[in-house]
């Protein structure tokens, strides 16, 4: 069986055991989940009033009935009321999620365009001090967790320039694109900055493993210049590891960055899964956490799909 | 490994890497002792936010506790969850892939597809949906962490262990009747301890960077106990009056995961030949 085909019928059936865990995970909140809604007023109910809402949420059904009431409800887009918003779940989470992903996608650019650069640098000057400076540069960025980096971002900003970054709401990108770009610029640079630092490592070293390839010696003995056996010889290959490095890590943007979207004040999807599940509010957590798995499936089945495309090597077993 | 710990100690950043975690265990050990300059729970109210100076190395927060005694004990409880966490996941992990690898078929099949869909939830989501459950606090972080990081165990000891199973002395050991068992971790896992050391050391930095996220979101450590995340979290209002009550905590998460990282790609230079060129 193919590599691809192998991939494909395993993703329903993923996507199906992360719905039974995300489920299975929200039930075994202690507590039953009327008080979980009401909080102390669930005390003023009279055993009847507790029955009809019980009957009235399906939740006096067996577990495996509640399942499949709320698979099929998946099915057609219904993933339930929140009860912070008082709106339906998928609603809120596509009010939030422009937010991530413009994030996810300046943070990506920002990390490319530092990190591939970088990258060729230091391989094509091997062993040499940029060399080494890049890696020293790549190890620290790598260590430093990006709430760290935000922090620091804003102690300097508010310090020496006596400039606090707009929190709290966000301009959509179509509403006004360069205010949108301008107040998510620090937490993107907050977020690339770990991942420019890999996208460096991985293109050094996915750099160095090219240049040591026969057919770049026989683009050197055949005359090209140093640049363009480095630019288009070596480079189109060194990318293939970027590109699924950058998948991966687009992935998990997507998920919403919990931390930095808390740091600056920004109502994205990290945020939403935060507030969720500090209130409680156990639709949104259970409707939230799987969109975000789903997204973050579909793109490593991209990336994985990709992968293959770029490098027919890969096409049977599993690496 | 006392061969290993040599050429690691000749490796560049192995050493830097050595000497880190040695300075950190260090400090959890007299954190954990007690032996710290100041109590760091007692409360010096005349010297609330005071710089850092002889009596307070590290400055005082805005409650007048020395800082640089619970960084001290901030840096035991990240690490105490570090290796307690990465301790079961490598455990956890070692047995499902290897039992996988071993058993094969519908086994292999249901253990892998199980660790997929662990694998389908970013960590931090994965671990937050954790403390949703159970509620905050340090159990939670080491069973959070170690969840996460369980599956990751378990394809590393999976592979390996695949062509291992392949190898004609395993198939000798089998035919002159050593047991299941003795296979299984004299053959087996003896010749998967170089991959897993490597991983270890790695998943150890992660573990300290989940571990400082979540006290960070308030999620993690509970007060009054110190943590590293929590104590940046909390240097955010006064950042402008009193920046090193941000600076400190913030080298000491950087510097500790340096170190973990550092030494994880040394071992792996040292390791695996293959790779001593490349790795930055």
């Amino acid at each position: 069986m193919s590599y691809v085909v192998q991939r494909l019928l395993t993703f329903p059936l993923i996507l199906l055991g992360v719905s039974i865990l995300v489920f299975v995970a929200i039930r075994l909140v202690p507590g039953d989940a009327i008080t979980a809604m009401l909080g102390t007023e669930a005390g003023l109910l009279t055993p009847v009033q507790r029955e009809t809402l019980a009957a009235y949420f399906g939740i006096d059904q067996p577990i495996w009935a509640q399942y499949l009431r709320w698979l099929t409800g998946l099915f057609q887009g219904d993933l339930g009321i929140s009860s912070i918003y008082g709106k339906p779940v998928l609603t809120v989470i596509l009010e939030r999620f422009p937010l991530t992903l413009q994030l996810s996608l300046m943070s990506m650019v920002i990390a490319l365009s530092v990190g591939v650069p970088l990258g060729v640098l230091a391989a094509s000057r091997n062993e040499r001090p940029s060399d080494l400076v890049v890696r020293v540069l790549a190890m620290l960025g790598q260590s430093t967790p990006n709430f760290v980096v935000g922090i620091l971002i804003i102690y300097v900003l508010s310090v020496f320039f006596g400039f606090v970054p707009a929190m709290g709401t966000f301009t959509p990108l179509f509403t006004d694109p360069l205010a949108s770009i301008a107040q998510l610029i620090f937490p993107a640079i907050t977020l690339g900055f770990a991942f420019a630092a890999s996208v460096t490592r991985i293109s050094r070293s996915a750099m160095l493993d090219v240049l040591s390839d026969d057919y770049v010696r026989t683009a050197r003995s055949k005359g090209a210049s140093p640049m363009s056996v480095i630019w288009h010889h070596a480079l189109p290959n060194a990318l293939i590891p970027v590109v699924t490095l950058s998948g991966v890590e687009f992935g998990y943007l997507l998920g919403g960055a919990v931390i930095v979207e808390q740091i600056f004040a920004l109502p994205g999807l990290g945020r939403l899964v935060l507030d969720a599940i500090t209130q409680r509010d156990y639709a949104l957590v259970q409707g939230t956490v799987l969109f975000i798995a789903f997204n973050f499936l579909v793109v490593n089945l991209l990336v994985d799909l990709a992968y293959v495309a770029l490098d027919p090597r890969i096409r049977i077993g599993r690496r | 490994m006392g061969k290993m710990m040599s050429s690691l100690f000749r490796h560049p950043s192995g050493r830097i890497g050595l000497v880190i975690i040695g300075l950190y265990l260090l400090a959890a050990i007299l954190g954990t002792l007690g032996l710290t300059p100041h109590d760091p729970l007692k409360l010096f109210a005349i010297d609330r936010l005071k710089a850092p100076s002889q009596t307070y190395w590290f400055g005082t927060d805005l409650l007048g506790r020395d800082a640089f005694s619970r960084l001290m004990v901030g840096i035991r409880q990240s690490m105490l969850i570090a290796f307690a966490s990465v301790a079961i996941a490598t455990i956890a992990g070692t047995i499902i892939g290897l039992l996988s690898a071993w058993w094969g078929g519908i086994w292999d099949g249901i253990f892998m597809r199980v660790m997929d869909v662990l694998l389908a939830f970013p960590a931090i989501l994965l671990a937050l949906l954790i403390i949703a459950i159970v509620g905050p606090g340090t159990m939670t972080s080491v069973a959070a962490i170690a969840i996460v990081y369980t599956p990751i165990f378990a394809r590393v000891v999976r592979g390996p262990a695949l062509s291992l199973k392949q190898r004609d002395f395993v198939d000798a050991a089998r035919t002159f009747g050593s047991s299941q068992g003795y296979v299984l971790t004299r053959h087996l896992l003896l010749n998967l301890v170089a991959p897993l050391v490597v991983q270890v050391t790695l998943a150890l930095a992660w573990a300290l960077l989940t571990e400082a996220g979540l006290s960070f979101l308030g999620l993690g450590t509970q007060p009054p106990t110190p943590s590293l995340g929590l104590m940046l979290a909390e240097s955010r209002n006064l950042m402008t009056h009193a920046p090193w009550l941000m600076i400190f905590p913030a080298v000491t998460i950087m510097l500790g995961i340096l170190g973990f990282n550092l030494t994880g790609d040394a071992l792996r230079d040292i390791l695996d030949p293959r790779t001593q060129r490349r790795e930055a």
